[in-house]
């Protein structure tokens, strides 16, 4: 709680997240919730989308200060655009997550964001890629992050499985990000899931009143 | 610290004051870190624990015993700082049985709860203990109650606590379903301390479970190598 106070002095609006991404057979399933909220004590937007496109295939996730997120993403998309002009090419999924890096690690000073690149590219398929607060980039099968990803990693640790099927993967990630919000007060709202494979991208909603209950609620 | 960090340059890069980058939990000492769980069942109720006390980084205790003998079938898990709880148990213990030989029968799990709460409540500002009071008597049969720091006292059918639990709190609101036996609740927390100690840094060890209904109690212990695995990844 400390901390968003301090954010919210610092930054402003800080997202207060559960961000998450996961690869199954045949792509990569990225999602988040959709509040934002300033100090942890109200919440500025109920509906935000914290999934951005930065390319065809290559979406992104966003977790800590929505200011500095959205500069650092619009930077990355003009990036990657050029990238992908000069190379005639779709860009590879660890080219977006380096530029990405690229941009945290030698603005660590003054950000204070972590992202999560998830995407589909012909050399190597589906791929996650985490790139954490100080600019560290890593290769990743599954990846959670964000303020409320705390209550979820034994959940993730226990439930996730290599070579999942599509539907698995989306029910996994819908199940990881609803039980998520409902232990973190600064994540809530809807779930926002793409799923990305080669055939193209598609985007999940799910509202709360469709989210899984577990035994107390 | 912070005036004089961001005089000295380093690698050619100013330090940042912005010591709010880092968490909080990098700059101060940790006395204790742990997991602990229980279970209500129908007929008793299951306890589990950890068994890593830690200094700072170095590890005092690697096989703790953190499941504490209150009365015959009233335990507790202890979690906070070390000296604190071994503290609070000691003067419960010390309540409980006299007020168990003055009333001629075996005591309620709900009063002893209470004999923690009442402790916790009344020195909140010097301890830092959070417990959970598990136990069987005649009247009510298995019961779990959670005192958590600052000397609140609820009863649970499942609680977790302690530095780890905040990693398994997703993994037992989605395994946690009224109407498990015996088994699967010692299954379920086996499971889940395992996880939690995969996380968290400050747990770790051994598992130790106890199971306590009206026919008493058993111990058992899950050494490191026997530890529930899941797919890693």
């Amino acid at each position: 709680m400390e901390k968003h106070y301090t954010d919210s002095k610092v930054k402003g609006v800080s997202t207060g997240t559960t961000i998450l991404a996961a690869i199954f057979d045949g792509g990569v399933v990225i999602g988040s919730d959709s509040r934002a909220s300033i100090g942890g004590d109200y919440v500025s937007s109920k509906t935000i989308n914290k999934v951005i496109q930065v390319h065809d295939r290559i979406f992104c996730c966003i977790a800590g200060s929505l200011a500095d997120a959205q500069a650092v993403t619009k930077a990355a998309k003009s990036h990657l655009s050029f990238h992908s002009v000069q190379m005639e090419s779709p860009p590879l999924v660890v080219a977006a997550a380096s530029v990405l890096k690229d941009l945290c690690y030698k603005n660590k000073e003054e950000l204070q964001a972590g992202f999560m690149t998830a995407g589909w590219d012909r050399k190597n398929g589906p791929q996650v890629y985490v790139v954490a607060l100080g600019g560290m980039l890593l290769n990743q099968q599954v990846t959670i992050g964000g303020s409320g990803s705390t209550y979820i990693y034994g959940y993730v640790d226990a439930k996730y499985k290599p070579n999942m099927t599509r539907e698995e993967c989306v029910q996994f990630a819908t199940n990881a990000l609803a039980l998520a919000m409902g232990r973190d007060n600064v994540s809530g709202g809807v779930v926002h899931l793409v799923v990305i494979t080669e055939k193209g991208v598609e985007h999940v909603v799910v509202p709360g009143d469709k989210l899984p209950q577990f035994h107390d609620e | 610290m912070a005036a004089a960090a961001s005089m000295m340059p380093i690698f050619g890069h100013q330090i940042s004051s912005k010591i709010d980058l880092v968490p909080d939990w990098s700059r101060e000492e940790v006395s204790t870190g742990t997991t602990i769980m229980a279970v209500e069942y129908d007929g008793g109720v299951v306890i589990g624990a950890d068994s890593r006390t830690t200094t700072g980084a170095y590890i005092a205790n690697r096989v703790t015993d953190k499941l504490t003998r209150i009365h015959d079938r009233i335990y507790c898990c202890r979690s906070g700082s070390a000296a604190d709880t071994q503290a609070i148990a000691e003067v419960v213990s010390y309540q409980l049985g006299f007020h168990s030989v003055e009333l001629d029968e075996p005591p309620l799990v709900e009063t002893a709860a209470n004999l923690f709460r009442a402790s916790c409540y009344r020195y909140r500002e010097e301890l830092m203990a959070g417990i959970l009071v598990a136990g069987w008597d005649r009247r009510k049969g298995g019961q779990l109650y959670c005192v958590p720091i600052g000397g609140m006292l609820v009863r649970q059918p499942v609680a977790v606590g302690g530095s780890g639990s905040t990693y398994i709190y997703g993994f037992m609101d989605s395994n946690y379903k009224p109407g498990l036996n015996k088994d699967q609740c010692l299954e379920l927390t086996a499971s889940a301390l395992s996880l939690a100690m995969e996380r968290d840094g400050s747990s770790g060890g051994v598992i130790r479970l106890a199971s306590i209904s009206e026919d008493g109690v058993e111990r058992r212990v899950i050494l490191g190598d026997q530890l529930p695995r899941f797919s890693t990844h």
